[in-house]
Order: structure tokens, then sequence, then C-alpha cells
């Protein structure tokens, strides 16, 4: 029994994986196009992003995972993501992205501005390009500032993935809960408390040796 | 020989005029003292100096050659105004070292950038590379800071985070260095070690544009002294002139605030 459980656990965290791993990956450049829009010179430009990014702020990730989903079907008429697990799969990382890109993208905000203007000021007056005052001079200070935020946000997303089984994605909650209907035990279910814990904790222990290793230098 | 000639400088923020016709030249090996209350327009000047404010009017001319002149800006590339703001060397009040690098780092990190431009940096690079560390090193030595090339920016007090500022800012051998008050972000007892580097800088003949409210430091060092006031030059002379006999009533009044003179 515990070993068929496990398996299933297993199967569910895998898509929880998924989730996660997937949702990072778009949301780290998008966060950083949405930064660009948010603090771009071009005034609509500005605007329009800073609404989006207060809509995704400002709304359960459920509910956007929800309208992303059945949005398109009600609206346009005809479902977009089909209706097999890989479409509703789709679905779910286009909301995940979206949501954490606007999180992200304050966060990246925040990092730029929170760099002294003296500092790109010294890089102009000893002749260095644009670029090279980023890369050299700018990037690290900003990776340093944003590490302890941005480590919570991405513990936060280790525990939203469960959010996806609102359009029934199979992650790890789905996998423990069917055992309740299928055979009466609940414990499956509980147990899946287990996985986020260690994931989670990895996490934290990798997050703080990146911490760690930005230690050399203070902002 | 004049290395330095700013001419009819003015320069505009929305409706005010920080900068009115200020203009004053300096000749090699010249230091200037520029001397006023907080929002005189100095640390303008000085930001127009190093290209980072656009002046509206008038022009800046180092050694013969016009660098800047207000009519015709607006042609030049950022990679031409780049290059025209290695004439002059910029030390801030706040320092502004770059905080993930050494103090050798942060003397070397420009001048590495730079020498990738050269045309012999692909065949030459190890000896180039070499001749900059050696000269970041040697400039360390000068400001005093031997044994703390290899230390962070954090590690370091403040006045010695600012010597490493004015040896970045002499790694690039500026025609001109300027000075935006280097010492005022300092604890007293600090800005000694930071003012007997410039001196010392003075002594061999560096051509210096110095901001300052340490009078009697402008008094022994500077060549020249500059009163501003309102975005005006008031009053300019030979530190005897401007602190011994001021002529103007602005300039009297202002330096009676510092009577221990």
């Amino acid at each position: 029994m515990f070993q068929s459980v496990l398996a299933s656990l297993n199967e569910g965290f895998l898509r929880t994986l998924e989730i996660f791993g997937l949702t990072l990956l778009g949301a780290f450049p998008l966060g950083l196009v949405i930064v660009f829009g948010s603090t771009s010179q071009l005034r609509p430009l500005r605007y329009v992003v800073k609404f989006i990014v207060w809509v995704v702020r400002g709304t359960p990730l459920m509910l956007q995972l929800l309208i992303i989903y059945y949005g398109p079907g009600l609206i346009l008429g005809n479902n977009w993501w089909g209706s097999s697990s890989s479409g509703r799969f789709t679905a779910a990382i286009i909301a995940f992205v979206i949501n954490y890109a606007c999180y992200f993208s304050e966060i990246y905000r925040g990092g730029i501005e929170g760099v002294p203007k003296g500092q790109s000021e010294a890089g102009q007056v000893l002749g260095m390009t644009k670029r090279q005052i980023f890369s050299r001079v700018i990037l690290l200070q900003v990776i340093k500032r944003i590490v302890p935020p941005m480590g919570n946000e991405i513990i936060t997303l280790v525990k939203d993935t469960s959010l996806a089984r609102v359009i029934a994605v199979y992650e790890i909650i789905w996998s423990g809960q069917t055992f309740i209907k299928s055979t009466g035990i609940i414990w499956p279910l509980f147990f899946t408390g287990v996985y986020y814990l260690l994931f989670s904790g990895i996490l934290t222990i990798l997050l703080g040796r990146l911490e760690k290793k930005l230690n050399f230098f203070r902002v | 020989m004049i290395v330095l000639e700013v001419k009819n400088i003015s320069k505009r923020f929305g409706n005010t005029e920080v900068l009115k016709d200020v203009g004053f030249t300096l000749e090699k090996g010249e230091v200037i003292a520029i001397i006023g209350s907080s929002g005189s327009g100095k640390t303008t000047l000085l930001r127009c100096l190093n290209f980072l404010e656009t002046p509206n009017s008038g022009q800046i001319i180092v050694n013969g050659k016009i660098l800047f002149d207000a009519s015709s800006h607006k042609l030049l590339s950022e990679n031409d105004i780049r290059k025209l703001r290695l004439h002059f060397g910029l030390v801030f009040q706040s320092f502004n070292l770059f905080p993930q690098y050494t103090a050798l780092g942060n003397v070397k990190l420009a001048g590495e950038l730079l020498a990738k431009e050269r045309g012999d940096y692909n065949n030459n690079h190890k000896a180039i590379l070499k001749v900059i560390d050696e000269n970041a090193s040697d400039l360390l030595r000068q400001v005093g800071l031997s044994d703390k090339m290899q230390l962070y920016p954090h590690q370091l007090s403040g006045g010695q985070q600012q010597r490493v500022a004015i040896a970045r800012a002499l790694a690039l051998s500026p025609d001109v260095l300027c000075f935006d008050e280097p010492t005022s972000a300092l604890d007293p007892e600090l800005t000694g070690e930071v003012l007997k580097v410039i001196r010392s800088l003075a002594d061999r003949n560096t051509t210096m544009v110095i901001v300052t409210h340490e009078m009697q430091f402008a008094r022994d060092v500077a060549d020249k002294v500059v009163f501003m006031d309102d975005g005006f030059v008031v009053e300019s002379g030979t530190p005897e002139e401007v602190f011994g006999q001021p002529k103007q009533e602005r300039t009297i009044r202002f330096l009676e605030r510092y009577s221990n003179l």
C-alpha cells in the first residue's frame, strides 16, 4: 500500500516540479520585460503595464487560472486548450508565468531602483559604456538586493503550484486526494506535506548559500 | 599653458537657472578651488565638466580643443561624449566605489575595459593588463593604501574609501581632476588623510578643480579661488585676494561664517 501511494505521489510531485520549474523559467525573463515596461519613459506603455501588474497582483491566482482556462471558451466560443490534460497544463503554466512575472517585475524594479545613481555616474565618468556599467557594476548589486525577496517568492511558488488543481492539473495534492475517493484513506493527502517541506527545505538551503556567496560585498 | 577654459557656461533645470555665465581658466598644474554656499551651483559646474549634465550654453575647452560647445553638442553621440569624459576625472562626495570590487579592482576596472578597445589588445593583452595592474598598485601606494588593496569598500573607513576613489580617478590620467566636496561625507577625524592626499597631488602639479567647504585647505592649496553664489561667479582671484581682501559684499558675508581664517 505504502509503495503504491508513494509511486502515485511521486508522479504527482513530478508534475508539481514541472509547474515550479517552467514557471520560474518563464517568469524570470518575462518579469524583466515587464519591468522595462513599467519603468519606461513612454507614458502610455508605462500606464498599461502598471495597470496589468495591478490587476494580476490584485486578484487571486486561483481566479486567474480559471479565467485563463475557461475564458477563451466562454468569450470566443471555442476552447483553445482542448480537453486533454496537456491543454490544462499549458493553461496553468501560462497563468503561473504571468502571475509570477508580475511579482518578479516589482522585485526587479526595487532592486534596480535601490542601486544609488552615483554608481552609474561613477562608471560614466570613468568612460564606461552603458552596457559595461550595467553588466560590470549594476547587475551584481541588483542580484544581491533581489535574492532575499526573490527567495520568498520562490518558496511561495512551491506551495502555490497546488492551485493548479482547480483546473484539474494532476499535481501532488490531486494525487493525494484521489486516495480518499478510491480507497477511503486520507493520510496520503496529509503526507504530501512532507514533499513540500523537503522541497522548500532544500530551496531554503540553496538560497541561503547563494546569499552567503554574495556576502563578500555590501550594498 | 592653459589646460582648461570654461566659457560662459549656463545651465537651467526647468525654470531655475543654476549656472549663469560661469567662466574660468586653469593653467597646467594649477589648482582652482570653488567655494560658496550650498545651492550656489558649484556641484552642477563640476557635473557639467564631466558631462553628467549638459550646459544650455557655453564652451568647455581642454588643451585648446573645444570639447563642448552648447550650440553643436546635440550632434555628439553617446560614444563621443563617453570619450570626452576621459579628459576629466571626478571624485564624488559619497565616494561611489563599486562595492563588489576590491580597492585594487576599483582602480583597475575602467582601465581594463578601455584597454579592450585598443587595436593591439588581443595580441598583447597580458602585457597591457600587467601595466594596468602595476599602475593601479602604484596609485594605491601613493594614497597610502598599499596594505588595503585586496579589501572591499565596506571593509575600509570613509577616508580610505575616498582615497581609493582618488586613485581610481587618477588611473585614467585625466587632464583635469575634479573633486566634489571630497571630505563633506567624512567624519572630521578622517578629513585630514584625504586632504593630505589631495595636497600631495597638488605638490606634484596635478591640475585640479576642487569644490570644497574646507576654507583653510582651499587657501593653502589653491592657486586660484572662485567664489560662487546663486549660479554666478561673484569673485575670483588668488587665495590672498579672495580670502585676504574680498571686494564683493557677498564674498565678505560668506567668509564671515569662516571667521577663524
